[in-house]
């Protein structure tokens, strides 16, 4: 595979065909916000954080860089005063949700997004799916999943397949940005199979290594 | 019925069928589109197929789709002469049928003038339809939808045949690009360069779509095309299937509407019989087939890369890749996808040429556009008038204007995703660029008129309502800013309006516009975007009077 | 409800995990209502995971999670027919029915739903009781309606 050369914020970034703008981007160390990006899971395109501004052909568009495929001599604005408001905007949407989620509250504070904006609801769960996709994709046992849609899309265990499935695995708390599939997992636990546990919950930190938590390091501008 | 072996087996069929049947006899049609159907016209047709049973030959009864004036349901037109009887009710049917009979007239059950009582016996005087142009819905009062030898009759299939048998695949794709034929579905793209990608996609296998989902607010022509004359929408998939290179295409629509669906399978099951669909066509060596697919109720099924999803068998998510269905759609493999009207267009097209088709329309859109009337206006229905019409004609020739006497406030166009003009404006030309300049984009052709009672904040709070069910809700922009947006728009209408909530909703509008994964939400702040370019004052006053600011 | 309906359903489309749709519209037209325990077979004939039968389960409003009413009383909530009054023959329907959108009595007499636009605007606003349409309905006329129902 021949190597592509984009520009990204000012600098020449090499990478092969197929790669997408946020892989060429992490893989030159260049900071992209997301939520519901793993490397290990497909691409998902739903958080829209990552959000960046493209400039192909004299035409500026704007793209999730999770998705948008890297082509030659593309033009790459990480940031940007339009960027950095969706950004704003998306992160005070969320907090909304989970207002004292460290991700977000990390993100906060670089977008300057006021965590009072909007109503709140705190129902902690932002639904960037990353427990459902991994438990689908990498476990492939399919024991949380999304349920209903628009407004009142939500996530849940599935209590007949968590009972069976859950308690040697747990692998997707630690994915979780506000520690609501924990959560969520236990109350199924406690209404549809009580007092069935046999091993400890596993705590966070025995899954630290797994976990997709990536300190934020803003790019200079 | 043996299958059709060569074109001039399906010419020699049709001669056939005209010769048989004699135009002077008297037919009556009796319309069974949606809302004639409501005010139960199958009663009615029940009542005349009873009593023209014993009369033998001498008259024949037909079911047919909507006839367009759904205001004055259940219509009936009898021909010769196309006699217009309207809000027919079983009783009166003894009568018509008698006076049917003798040539002549049941002058009570004609239109009247609600003005100045003036009769209108015959359609062309009717003042809801002398101010169209009907050359897609026109046909139905004369095509029974369950039977192909009505379409067959009325020169259905001819374009087909004129396609495989005169033309190579190249010149059906040129015509149509000539005609600079426009989607009907919202987006106004050209559909010869759409089918041209599909055609240019490497990829072998490559399919054809028909979007008769039609899940736009209000919008209800499609339906009836799709139940009224099916054929018509299958003959055209099948010449772009031609053009294209397609060997399957789908057909997605509605599973709320028993009788589209009956119409629909029928047709499909009756083209092939007679060979016009499945294995070397007419002789033509080209094969294609289609497959019927149902939405499950969700607006969001509508989108293309949505509904390509739903026929995959999968949750009706928008796609989230960055290339274009044209080129990769269901699994993968380049899939055009047009609506209900636009694959309607193209037997004329092909028939009479792209010269004929351009010399109708506005300068940049291009023949006529049904359009669903409906809202605070007098005469509603399904209305084809050329592109280019003024609004005005629209509301008040045809509509025959607000009801109740009441004046117009705001023209709607476009549904949840639409927007909404000043009554000032009436004078604009329905064009897919001029409309979307001014704000209310023709959508898929949905129109309501709004008196001027309506209050424009509640109209963006319920579109909002709306649209925030049928969202998937995958992407944070769409799901959380529509949600943000209906809680602002409902507390304004409540009167708990706060300071900085209309910047709040800007930034909403334009934040979801731009972030959004699908068009769903790239454009649910369109109505609300016209709400404050024309009406923002109306929102201001709410506000402040909600805050206890003077106005 | 019949059994056999909804084995031969399944059956007919076992082994074929795109048909999931097909096959959930099937048995709710059939079933009116889809229980747990259906699709938990239908996930096993057709190979799917039980989650993403949940998943399109209650993704889509034409399927229900819960049982329905021997009658189900559609208030068409469509743009004209909201223009037209369809709130006040809403509000009328929850009165005469003691039942919110979505609901279904005790009895199992009515189930009560809002929807979208049936595109037959002309004649708004308008009831749909079993399929069948009341239009240019009054809250009056609709109490009438509602009542013929057994």
């Amino acid at each position: 595979m021949t190597d592509i050369v984009l520009n990204i914020d000012g600098k020449e970034v090499k990478a092969k065909a197929g790669m997408t703008v946020l892989e060429a981007a992490q893989q030159a160390g260049i900071y992209i916000p997301t939520l519901c990006h793993h490397e290990k899971l497909e691409a998902f395109g739903g958080c829209r954080l990552c959000m960046v501004e493209v400039e192909s052909r004299g035409w500026t568009s704007y793209v999730v860089s999770c998705l948008y495929p890297v082509a030659k001599d593309i033009v790459v604005r990480t940031r940007s005063p339009k960027v950095d408001n969706i950004r704003k905007v998306l992160i005070e949407e969320l907090l909304a949700h989970a207002p004292d989620a460290p991700e977000l509250v990390k993100m906060a504070e670089e977008y300057g997004s006021d965590r009072n904006r909007f109503a709140r609801e705190a129902s902690f769960c932002v639904l960037c799916g990353l427990c459902v996709r991994y438990c689908d994709e990498v476990k492939q046992k399919n024991a949380v999943s999304f349920f209903d849609n628009g407004s009142v899309r939500q996530i849940a265990f599935v209590p007949e397949v968590a009972k069976k499935e859950c308690w040697e695995c747990q692998e997707c708390f630690a994915l979780c940005p506000t520690s609501y599939a924990q959560a969520a997992y236990l109350l199924t636990e406690a209404l549809a199979f009580p007092g069935q546990r046999k091993t400890p919950a596993k705590s966070a930190k025995d899954l630290a290594l797994k976990s997709r938590m990536i300190p934020i390091t803003p790019v200079a501008m | 019925m043996p299958r059709l072996q060569s074109a001039a087996e399906l010419e020699k069929y049709r001669a056939q069928i005209l010769a048989g049947r004699n135009p002077a006899k008297p037919c009556i049609a009796v319309c069974a589109g949606a809302a004639c159907d409501g005010m139960d016209s199958a009663a009615v047709a029940a009542a005349f197929v009873a009593a023209g049973a014993p009369l033998g030959d001498k008259i024949e009864v037909r079911t047919t789709g909507c006839h367009g004036y759904c205001e004055k349901g259940p219509n009936v037109v009898v021909t010769p002469g196309d006699i217009c009887y309207f809000e027919v009710q079983p009783a009166d049917v003894p009568e018509i049928i008698a006076a049917t009979l003798k040539g002549e007239v049941v002058e009570r059950l004609v239109y009247h003038d609600p003005n100045t009582g003036a009769k209108a016996v015959h359609m062309n005087e009717v003042p809801f339809y002398k101010h169209q142009t009907r050359l897609l819905i026109g046909d139905n009062p004369k095509i029974d939808p369950m039977r192909i030898d009505d379409y067959l009759a009325v020169g259905g299939y001819a374009a087909l045949v004129k396609a495989l048998s005169e033309m190579t695949p190249d010149q059906v794709l040129d015509e149509v690009k000539k005609a600079n034929l426009r989607g009907r579905g919202g987006g106004g793209f050209p559909a010869g360069s759409k089918w041209e990608t599909t055609k240019n996609a490497p990829e072998k296998i490559k399919y054809v779509i028909v979007n008769g989902h039609e899940g736009e607010s209000a919008a209800f022509m499609d339906r009836a095309m799709l139940t009224g004359n099916p054929h018509k929408i299958l003959e055209g998939l099948i010449i772009g299937a031609y053009a294209i290179g397609a060997q399957k295409g789908f057909m997605y629509t509605r599973h709320d509407m028993p009788l589209l669906e009956k119409h629909v399978r029928n047709a499909l099951a009756q083209a092939k019989e007679y060979g016009l669909l499945g294995e070397n066509i007419l002789g033509s060596g080209f094969s294609f087939d289609v497959e019927l697919h149902f939405d499950v109720g969700i607006f969001v099924s509508g989108e293309s890369s949505a509904l390509m999803r739903s026929i995959e068998g999968n949750p009706p998510e928008p796609r989230p890749k960055y290339i274009r269905t044209s080129v990769s759609g269901i699994w993968d493999k380049p899939s055009n996808l047009n609506n209900v009207e636009t694959w309607a267009n193209v037997p004329q097209i092909i028939s009479k040429g792209a010269e004929w088709f351009t010399s109708i329309g506005s300068e940049k859109s291009k023949g006529t556009k049904l359009i669903s009337l409906s809202g605070n206006v007098v005469n509603s229905g399904v209305v084809e008038v050329p592109m280019g019409t003024p609004l005005r004609t629209l509301v008040f020739d045809i509509g025959g204007g607000v009801r109740d006497g009441k004046t117009l406030k705001a023209i709607h166009f476009g549904g949840a995703m639409g927007g909404s003009i000043p009554a000032d404006l009436i004078d604009a030309p329905l064009d897919f660029d001029g409309m979307s300049k001014l704000g209310a984009p023709i959508g898929a052709g949905g129109l309501l008129l709004m008196d001027e009672d309506t209050d424009m904040v509640e109209v963006a709070r319920y579109l909002m309502d709306f649209l925030t069910k049928e969202s998937c809700g995958k992407c944070v922009p769409c799901r959380e800013g529509m949600k943000q947006m209906l809680q602002i728009l409902t507390r304004i209408t409540e009167g708990k309006g706060q300071q900085g909530d209309l910047e709040r909703l800007e930034d909403l509008i334009q934040v979801t516009g731009v972030a959004s994964l699908c068009a769903l939400g790239k454009t649910s702040g369109d109505p609300l975007k016209s709400m404050f370019r024309y009406f923002k004052p109306e929102y201001e006053a709410r506000i402040a009077a909600g805050s206890g600011e003077p106005k | 409800m019949c059994e056999k309906d909804i084995d031969g359903i399944i059956e007919k489309y076992r082994g074929q995990p795109s048909s999931l749709i097909h096959a959930l519209v099937e048995i709710q037209h059939a079933n009116h209502w889809l229980p747990r325990e259906v699709m938990h077979r239908v996930a096993e004939a057709l190979e799917v995971p039980f989650a993403q039968v949940m998943q399109i389960a209650s993704f889509y409003k034409t399927f229900s999670l819960t049982p329905k009413g021997r009658h189900e009383v559609h208030v068409c909530t469509g743009m004209t027919c909201h223009l037209r009054g369809a709130a006040k023959l809403l509000a009328k329907v929850e009165e005469v029915t003691g039942l919110k959108a979505g609901e279904t009595d005790a009895e199992s007499k009515f189930t009560v739903e809002t929807g979208a636009c049936l595109g037959s605007c002309s004649i708004g606003p308008e009831l749909i009781v079993d399929g069948k349409h009341y239009g240019r309905m009054t809250p009056e006329k609709a109490e009438a309606v509602l009542n013929s129902y057994e």
